[in-house]
């Protein structure tokens, strides 16, 4: 095991991909040697494989995802980079028109093995365009996979899963997990997409959350044994695969569930999840589903406007304590 | 000006072209032009579903560019794609089956008119969403170099599709990486109702391509054999590492935009003068003054064309619907 960063780690997974396999390539803004991405994520790694296969753009998203596309229907493996989770919206035409539907449209006679890396959330005041989280606006579209890891082994094995993946993957990360460390292990490993994973085991509530989201939930839930409260805490890892399986033996057992992400309330994946958990484990239920998000409003830039917006320690707490 | 010079020397190779070509070239014209006038009668008679965008009028566009490619040469595709799938040499019976919605059809029924697509016979795909195929030609020419192959892009667009963004992000791309790709504008004059002269300020969209550093070219689009003789040059071009060439080829569609349009917006004397240029009509003319072809032998070429399209529309006809529950399939590839 080697201690390292979720953005050490996730380049760790990306350039094995890229030893094992000459087909991958990176293509994006910035993402060359003059930068090596926005979160650096991508530096050294033009200097290793050469320009051709970390390949700067312009800046053009649609038409970055879309030669993505392209390349990978005709043999390679593409990875595109969108700078910021926000400006996937110039390329939702080829992310959710084309990738996400040509296999099915075609009748199955391609299928199209892209992986689109981006980062959403907030926490850095850089305001309404540059920090939102819509990881829901995909989930919504059948035909995309979508990894969300929040540590850094899990960054690793899911981009490599991502990178072999015959689908096209929206790959996510969150800005503030960017250096967390971890001990990641040193021998080759991969991560299956749609296995959750059991962050800390709980007997009274289940909480499920996603990216520094789920940080924050671990610290409430330390926090709160100290009160005597016992809390289970779900990593999705995946959205879709969605592993349904976890997360309904988990409320089964506690018989509350609180749901925590950085989401915009309306229509986020929490309401998803909600209503999924009513659906098939409603008996089991012993008290109303908690959600805990972002008001519906863009992200504000100012700190204190910011910090009111972004779900903090003592409203996940409040949450819990509210159906325990 | 590199794109008018270009222009000169294609008139030029025009006069010299082989004999076999021109058959060929008038082969595929009609081959489109029987299969679209089949789809025209199966529509009349109730059996396609959804809407169409005939390539009736446009066919030596798609003849004279396919024409000049290798089985193992993309295409990317419209919402008026026949004619593009069945130059690049779609079997027709599933072609037709596709836009009648049945289980035989090359996309199991689950693409139609607008998305028909044979991708073993080089289309990369056919998109509903106008300017959505330019980035993905993009890609697989750079995939195509990136794999050290000769395989060469073209990518059909209309002029209306030439307005959107994609179109200057994409012939940029295509240019400063030196891809070897073709973009092929269909200038039908209209966007559905809407004139080229209300949405582009120059004569020729053609003149965009210099911005790029893209040769470019304005040829007879209802003409096969100058379609044919520009796209040989951007396909050599292409093949010799040069990089990205566009051809604008004028055209006109025979009928309307779609399913029910009768295009009353077209001047009657416009309508007149284009619906006189006829590409079928040209292409046998060049061949049979080229003696290439006789009258009889055209004749029976056509005659041929349209026992084969029958025959296709039989089977098509023939075809079962799929079973409902097939539209849960192929959303996502099995992971091996
Ligand atoms: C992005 C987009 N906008 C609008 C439409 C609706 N639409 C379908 S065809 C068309 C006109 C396209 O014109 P052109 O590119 O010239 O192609 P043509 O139909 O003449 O072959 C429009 C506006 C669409 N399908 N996609
Ligand atoms: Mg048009």
């Amino acid at each position: 095991m080697t201690e390292m960063t979720y953005r050490e780690a996730l380049k760790a997974g990306i350039r094995e991909e890229m030893l094992h396999d000459e087909r991958v390539f990176l293509l994006g803004e910035d993402i060359g040697r003059n930068w090596g991405g926005a979160f650096k994520v991508t530096k050294g790694l033009a200097e290793e494989f050469g320009d051709e296969r970390v390949r700067d753009t312009p800046i053009s998203e649609n038409t970055i995802v879309g030669a993505a596309i392209g390349a990978a229907i005709t043999g390679l493996r593409p990875i595109a980079e969108i700078m910021f989770g926000d400006l996937i919206s110039l390329a939702m035409d080829q992310v959710c028109n084309q990738a996400a539907k040509m296999r099915f449209m075609f009748g199955g006679q391609t299928s199209v093995p892209v992986v689109v890396r981006s980062v959403f959330g907030g926490g850095k005041n850089i305001a309404s365009h540059h920090s939102q989280s819509l990881e829901a606006w995909f989930m919504h579209t059948p035909g995309l996979k979508i990894a969300v890891p929040a540590f850094a082994s899990d960054a690793k094995g899911l981009i490599k899963t991502a990178i072999r993946d015959p689908n096209p993957v929206m790959f996510f990360e969150h800005k503030l997990v960017y250096d967390k460390k971890e001990e990641v292990p040193d021998e080759e490993y991969t991560i299956p997409f749609g296995e959750a994973k059991i962050r800390k085991e709980g007997a009274d509530v289940t909480v499920w959350g996603t990216w520094f989201m789920l940080h924050k939930a671990l610290d409430v839930a330390e926090e709160l044994t100290k009160e005597g409260i016992s809390v289970e805490v779900i990593d999705p890892r995946t959205l879709v695969p969605l592993d349904k399986k976890t997360l309904l033996e988990s409320v089964k057992k506690t018989g509350r569930l609180v749901l925590v992400t950085e989401e915009t309330k309306t229509g986020a994946t929490t309401a998803e999840i909600a209503a999924i958990v009513q659906e098939e484990a409603f008996d089991w239920l012993d008290a109303p589903i908690k959600r805990v998000n972002a008001p519906d409003t863009p992200v504000p830039f100012s700190p204190p406007l910011e910090d009111y917006f972004i779900p903090n320690h003592k409203r996940i707490a409040e949450a819990i304590r509210e159906i325990v | 000006m590199r794109l008018r010079s270009l222009n000169q020397e294609w008139k030029m190779w025009t006069m010299s072209a082989k004999k076999k070509t021109l058959v060929d070239l008038y082969t595929q014209t009609i081959k489109i032009r029987k299969f679209e006038e089949k789809v025209w009668e199966l529509f009349g008679q109730n059996l396609v579903p959804g809407t169409l965008h005939l390539y009736l009028g446009q066919e030596a566009v798609a003849a004279g560019v396919t024409a000049a490619l290798k089985k193992t040469d993309w295409i990317q595709s419209t919402h008026r794609g026949h004619g593009h799938v069945i130059g690049k040499g779609a079997d027709m019976n599933s072609a037709l089956a596709e836009l009648l919605g049945k289980k035989t059809g090359s996309c199991k029924g689950k693409g139609g008119s607008m998305h028909i697509t044979q991708f073993d016979v080089g289309v990369l795909g056919a998109t509903g969403v106008v300017a959505s195929g330019l980035p993905i030609a993009v890609g697989a020419a750079l995939s195509a170099k990136m794999r050290g192959t000769d395989e060469v892009v073209v990518c059909f667009f209309g002029d209306g599709a030439s307005n959107n963004g994609t179109f200057g992000e994409s012939l940029n791309m295509a240019a400063i990486w030196n891809l070897p790709v073709i973009w092929v504008i269909e200038n039908n004059l209209y966007a559905m109702g809407t004139p080229i002269q209300l949405t582009c300020p120059s004569q020729n969209i053609a003149d965009r391509g210099a911005g790029y550093c893209t040769p470019s070219v304005v040829v007879d689009g209802n003409n096969a054999l100058e379609v044919y003789e520009a796209s040989v040059e951007a396909v050599k071009r292409a093949r010799e590492g040069k990089g990205p060439s566009l051809i604008e080829c004028k055209t006109y569609r025979m009928r309307g935009h779609s399913r029910f349009d009768q295009a009353k917006y077209r001047p009657k004397e416009e309508a007149e003068h284009w619906l006189n240029k006829d590409a079928v009509e040209i292409i046998k003319k060049i061949a049979i003054e080229q003696g290439a072809l006789t009258e009889k032998e055209a004749e029976n070429i056509a005659k041929n064309l349209q026992k084969d399209v029958d025959k296709a529309a039989e089977f098509a006809i023939k075809s079962e619907l799929p079973e409902p529950e097939d539209a849960l399939d192929d959303v996502f590839a099995e992971v091996a």
